[in-house]
């Protein structure tokens, strides 16, 4: 079964500097239709057209899920952009069209949890925007420890101090503030699951603190917020098309299958849903495993890549679209 | 007529030791005191000084099992005369225990399904919790049509304790409220029904 979101057109209605490295967008119907509902956690895809070149690029949904209504996401300037984010910022402007696609949730809250314990490192605030409302709001206990590099970093901070207080630690690095991860896991009732989204080393580093203190894996849930990474430019060659498609440094393969009209389904473009997974029929070379969605035997067995983040470096690669 | 391949039928495993976990809750009933017993060979160091033991001896009391368990020197032990008469302990157990602590339960089906559907309600999956099932098949059986749970239940067809319609016990289990569904067998023809075998011994 291949799922693929529909896109839907949206008219941006409005940009708001967060802080000088993300603005947020708020995203509106074009027709009387409302925008689907969602639960805090989904991300859309974002469709850019720049050009000739279309990007694709998933964003956590900001805005609050107890209402109807437009759509909110929050973007980082990224700092080696691949295009999108710099788009985003330098390019869109109130009024503009974009299409998006339905939302997803690949990171759930667990109702069943008697304590929710939200981790986020930077720009990772974002899912738990909408995961605080709907938590709030049905009165569940839950706490927020949002890691920050500096203080004019921290997106979000007085708002989340506002609404939710007594929920929200802050930890600043340039202050020398860190958060205690093993602390944290050591002291949580029983029955609370944790939630985490931010950089790899953030992420890795609360998940192992978490097992080594005992913690079971159903009760861990991690939101990787990574972009394509670059590479070395690579030819692919796909079999059933009959084409050879060249993947440029700062495009994905998944982009570039795309750009030369073959479509692969996909639900995160970040790795981790495993929509995209594709057999690989030939590899005369190495192949540069990105995501989180592949097991180690997978990978030693070298017959399947993810295109929305893995990438190729080596003499020839033959894949099964 | 055994409903087979049905997969809410809960299977279950043999008690090892996490050695991960922080500190331990051991819940056991009759013979389930004897997979307990069993862990002593290969529990790492120290496991029984971070473990609460409840214990009923059901139809075990006479071979004085729980002397055995307090043997153990547990952090904590206590005994008591039925499932439900223990549930208030477990409660308090699992209300003040931290992440890291692992459940166990062993005996029969019907401890074992009272103590996951009570770590439910304090969160914990029961995905997590350590079973394993020891002595009488004997099953908690509620009537699908009054509600009313029949306990200690051996036959198929069985008589609901509460509305008196004639059972047949299916496999269909219901992890929320602990036992198996009974749909009444002669709904159709009054008075038609198959003998009861004894099934759950
Ligand atoms: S699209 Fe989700 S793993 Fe590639």
């Amino acid at each position: 079964m291949s799922i693929r979101p529909r896109s839907s057109p949206v008219r941006v209605a409005e940009i708001v500097p967060v802080t000088p490295f993300v603005k947020r967008f708020r995203l509106a119907a074009t027709d009387a239709s409302p925008l689907p509902r969602y639960s805090g956690g989904a991300h859309i895809v974002v469709e850019m057209r720049d050009g000739g070149v279309v990007r694709r690029n998933p964003y956590s949904l900001t805005s609050s899920p107890l209402h109807d209504g437009d759509y909110e996401i929050s973007v980082q300037r990224a700092e080696v952009s691949r295009g999108g984010s710099v788009f985003m910022h330098d390019r869109v402007r109130v009024g503009d069209t974009l299409a998006v696609s339905a939302p997803v949730n690949l990171f759930m809250l667990d109702w069943r949890a008697r304590k929710h314990v939200l981790v986020a490192g930077g720009i990772g605030i974002t899912p738990f925007l909408a995961q605080m409302a709907q938590l709030s709001a049905e009165g569940r206990p839950f706490e927020l420890h949002y890691c920050i590099r500096s203080p004019e970093r921290g997106a979000y901070r007085e708002a989340l101090e506002r609404c939710f207080p007594g929920h929200v630690r802050f930890y600043c690095a340039s202050k020398g503030e860190r958060l205690d991860v093993t602390q944290l896991v050591a002291s949580q009732p029983l029955g609370t699951h944790l939630y985490v989204c931010g950089p790899t080393p953030l992420i890795d580093a609360t998940l192992e603190a978490a097992r080594a203190a005992g913690w079971p894996g159903h009760n861990l849930h991690a939101e990787h917020f990574a972009a394509p990474p670059s590479g070395t430019p690579f030819d692919v060659y796909l079999q059933r098309a009959g084409l050879r498609v060249y993947v440029g440094e700062h495009e994905s393969l998944l982009e570039a299958i795309e750009a030369a009209g073959v479509e692969v389904p996909y639900l995160c473009r970040g790795g981790a849903c495993g929509q995209c997974e594709t057999a690989v029929l030939g590899c005369d070379g190495r192949l540069q495993h990105h995501d989180h969605w592949l097991t180690t035997a997978d990978r030693a067995a070298g017959r399947k890549i993810m295109p929305c983040v893995s990438r190729f470096d080596g003499r020839e690669l033959v894949l099964d679209l | 007529m055994l409903a087979s391949g049905i997969k809410s039928r809960p299977v279950y495993g043999r008690l090892t030791s996490n050695p991960q976990a922080r500190s331990n809750i051991m819940v056991a009933d009759a013979e389930g005191a004897l997979a307990v017993l069993d862990m002593v060979a290969d529990a790492p160091d120290g496991f029984w000084a971070r473990t609460h033991i409840l214990y009923v001896p059901g139809g075990s009391a006479a071979q004085d099992h729980g002397a055995k368990l307090a043997a153990l020197a547990p952090f904590s032990w206590h005994e008591s005369p039925t499932v439900p008469a223990m549930l208030p302990r477990l409660r308090a157990l699992l209300g003040a225990a931290r992440m890291g602590t692992q459940l166990y339960l062993a005996g029969t089906e019907p401890l074992i399904g009272e103590g996951i559907r009570v770590a439910g309600e304090f969160g914990v999956d029961h995905a997590g919790v350590r079973t394993e099932h020891r002595g009488s098949l004997a099953r908690r059986v509620q009537c699908v049509h009054c509600k009313g749970i029949t306990e200690s239940v051996t036959m198929s067809i069985v008589p609901c304790a509460h509305c008196g319609r004639h059972l047949f016990v299916r496999d269909h289990y219901s992890r929320r409220i602990g036992a198996f569904q009974g749909v009444m067998i002669d709904a159709e023809k009054p008075g038609d029904r198959p003998p009861a075998e004894e099934l759950y011994r």
